[in-house]
């Protein structure tokens, strides 16, 4: 059985972030990367079928060095090999060039089941995984956050709005993008770590997977106009003072507009 | 190799960014109650074996993960970070027991206590210190063991034993022939659950909270001589050599309190407002901030040049000459460093620094003891003096 695995590294969860001079993106410079937090409940997915039996589980991610971190942090945690398209044409690709490189990926590859995060820290667009699996042409399943698997099936739960969950089978080979919380993610141990130096991690364009004119802003069909901090608005106020002070002072607040 | 921004080699960025992680996640929230109740977390040590965070320097067949010096170092300065007691009682595991086994023990000696230390079941200590024998530590050591057939009988007390309530294991000092002074002292591995052992103190501490510091008594303490490490009257090589490593290695604790008092007060500065703007905006505040962040670069820096040299220190080497010198100057500094970066820190926070259960607060009364423990800040500059004023 081979599991694809697509990760996205993202700013880590306690990095500064600014928005860039042309107010399109963040400033990246000087920022700390991990793996986009529901991406690792995915690998962590993968790995608990390959401990469970036969299974080759392949990493991939799209983007600048950088990113080699992510997949060698992957790698350590017991995936097996590595794809990394790091290409500059790659640069504000929207969802749909990340789906479409990704889809190439998995159509060289052809996994028995790919699995990813249901969204990006970042980006929240939920956009990618179904379009993956449109563009591959398998049965996918999103906000997956319990699965059993049998003979050429998956049985899924997926999370609804208000708590209830719902039970799909979907039939192998398939896509499944989870939710985080599916499991509790392993750590990268320090043999590990070593061991991965020797995994193999290839390296591709945009170009060698025959998607070069789908990538980039060029091939981009949604283009980022603006990002920006909301402004303060009137009517909000900010409390401020130690966590006692704060909550005292909200307590007072609640009792004033008789809500309590 | 190629070298990320922070001067480390990128496996090495793995290595800090794997400790960090789980000690954000596993050990930060065992530390509010272990500062609180002076609690040990009784199955924190199990639970790191298994992940794999200890052994660090022990080759992969007898259970470690098979890196060096530097890796450990990376471990101690994540741990710090987040647990800096925690990070203490690890440190009296991992290196003072453990490392110190490694580098010194026959392969016999090896087989039989390396594996359940590397997996947790196990937990050790170094008992060198005693109540009359700080830093004077060989010659006024006062512990005896005396042989008799195929056992040693030892006696004697030690004091300040990091671990010492929960160990296993402890590596001992003690004389052999106590007319030889330094050369007359052997180094022995004694099960705590020896009859004749016993804790006599639990001491409370200042700061460093949790991680159990003690007074243990040895009557009449029958060790085998399979246990004996190294070969009678020998100890001082191993205790020597052991120390260097060690100031090598508590020297990261400094830098990631140091590191984490930073990043606490940073957001403080940004958040606290006063006269209507953010404290971070006023010049006074900005020069704490910068001399702090000053101090804490060149503690990681030097402590990283440190760790590097003591790589590849011979087992037997240390305890003299450059490596002597080299690792008492890192604690020295880092120490040093710590201590002046945690007075900015609660100086920026003002009231909220001041208040016992504030993790600055906790910070805060973490210094001192690395100024003290593993050679006093006054031992530390002898030795570098002496090394450099010697012909």
């Amino acid at each position: 059985m081979k599991i694809l695995v697509c990760l996205k590294q993202v700013p880590h969860q306690d990095a500064r972030l600014d928005v860039n001079g042309d107010g399109t993106w963040i400033k990246e410079d000087g920022i700390k990367f991990e793996i986009n937090s529901y991406d690792t409940y995915a690998l962590e997915e993968a790995l608990r079928i390959k401990d469970a039996g036969e299974a080759e589980v392949v990493v991939a991610s799209i983007g600048p060095d950088r990113v080699t971190q992510a997949l060698r942090t992957a790698l350590g945690m017991g995936a097996d090999r590595a794809v990394h398209v790091n290409d500059a044409a790659c640069q504000g690709s929207d969802a749909l060039g990340i789906a479409k490189t990704l889809a190439a990926i998995a159509k060289e590859e052809s996994p028995d089941l790919i699995l990813m995060g249901l969204m990006s820290d970042d980006g929240n667009a939920s956009a990618v995984p179904p379009m993956v699996a449109e563009l591959v042409g398998m049965p996918s399943a999103t906000a997956v956050v319990a699965t059993e698997r049998s003979e050429g099936n998956i049985r899924v739960e997926r999370e609804l709005e208000g708590g209830a969950v719902e039970v799909v089978d979907v039939p192998t080979p398939c896509l499944l993008a989870v939710q985080s919380g599916l499991n509790q993610v392993r750590y990268a141990s320090l043999k590990g770590i070593m061991a991965a130096k020797k995994k193999p991690l290839d390296v591709k364009t945009a170009a060698d997977l025959g998607v070069a004119d789908a990538v980039g802003t060029a091939g981009a069909k949604v283009k980022i106009e603006k990002i920006y901090q909301p402004l303060r608005g009137e009517g909000a106020e900010i409390l401020s003072g130690s966590t006692d002070e704060i909550v005292s002072s909200l307590m007072n607040k609640i009792k004033e507009l008789g809500l309590l | 190799m190629s070298v990320t921004r922070s001067g480390l080699s990128e496996e090495r960025e793995q290595i800090l960014d794997a400790a960090d992680r789980y000690a954000r996640e596993q050990l930060a929230p065992l530390a509010p109650r272990m500062d609180e109740e002076e609690w040990w977390p009784d199955d924190a040590f199990r639970a790191l074996g298994k992940e794999g965070f200890l052994g660090v320097t022990v080759p992969p067949e007898l259970g470690g993960a098979g890196l060096d010096l530097f890796a450990s170092g990376l471990v101690c300065q994540a741990f710090g970070r987040w647990n800096h007691a925690f990070a203490l009682s690890w440190i009296a595991h991992e290196n003072l027991c453990l490392n110190n086994i490694l580098r010194n023990a026959n392969d016999e000696q090896r087989e039989r206590f390396i594996p359940g230390l590397c997996d947790g079941s196990a937990i050790g200590c170094l008992s060198l210190t005693e109540p009359g024998a700080g830093s004077d530590a060989l010659g006024s050591m006062a512990s005896t063991a005396k042989r008799d057939g195929d056992e040693y009988v030892l006696n004697g007390r030690k004091m300040f034993i990091t671990n010492g309530s929960v160990a296993d294991l402890t590596l001992l000092y003690a004389k052999t022939e106590p007319g030889k002074g330094a050369h007359g002292i052997s180094a022995f591995v004694i099960e705590m659950a020896s009859p004749g052992v016993s804790v006599t103190q639990k001491l409370v501490k200042m700061g460093f909270r949790g991680s159990q510091t003690t007074e243990l008594a040895f009557e009449d303490v029958r060790v085998p001589v399979a246990n004996r490490i190294g070969a009678e009257n020998e100890g001082v090589v191993c205790v020597m050599s052991g120390l260097d490593l060690e100031r090598a290695l508590i020297a990261p604790i400094c830098v990631g309190v140091a590191e984490r008092a930073l990043e606490l007060t940073i957001e403080f500065a940004r958040t606290r407002e006063q006269f209507g703007e953010p404290i971070g905006n006023f010049q006074m505040i900005q020069s704490r901030i910068a001399d702090m962040h000053a101090l804490v670069e060149t503690a990681r820096t030097y402590n990283y040049h440190c760790l590097a040299q003591l790589n590849d220190l011979p087992p037997g080497q240390g305890g003299r000459g450059w490596a002597h010198k080299l690792s008492a100057t890192s604690i020295l500094y880092a120490a040093n460093s710590m201590n002046q970066v945690v007075d900015h820190a609660v100086q920026v926070h003002g009231g909220n620094g001041y208040i016992w259960e504030t993790e600055i607060n906790r910070l805060f009364r973490a210094t001192k003891l690395l100024e003290i423990g593993a050679g006093t800040t006054e031992v530390r500059k002898l030795i570098i003096a002496q090394e450099l004023l010697k012909n």
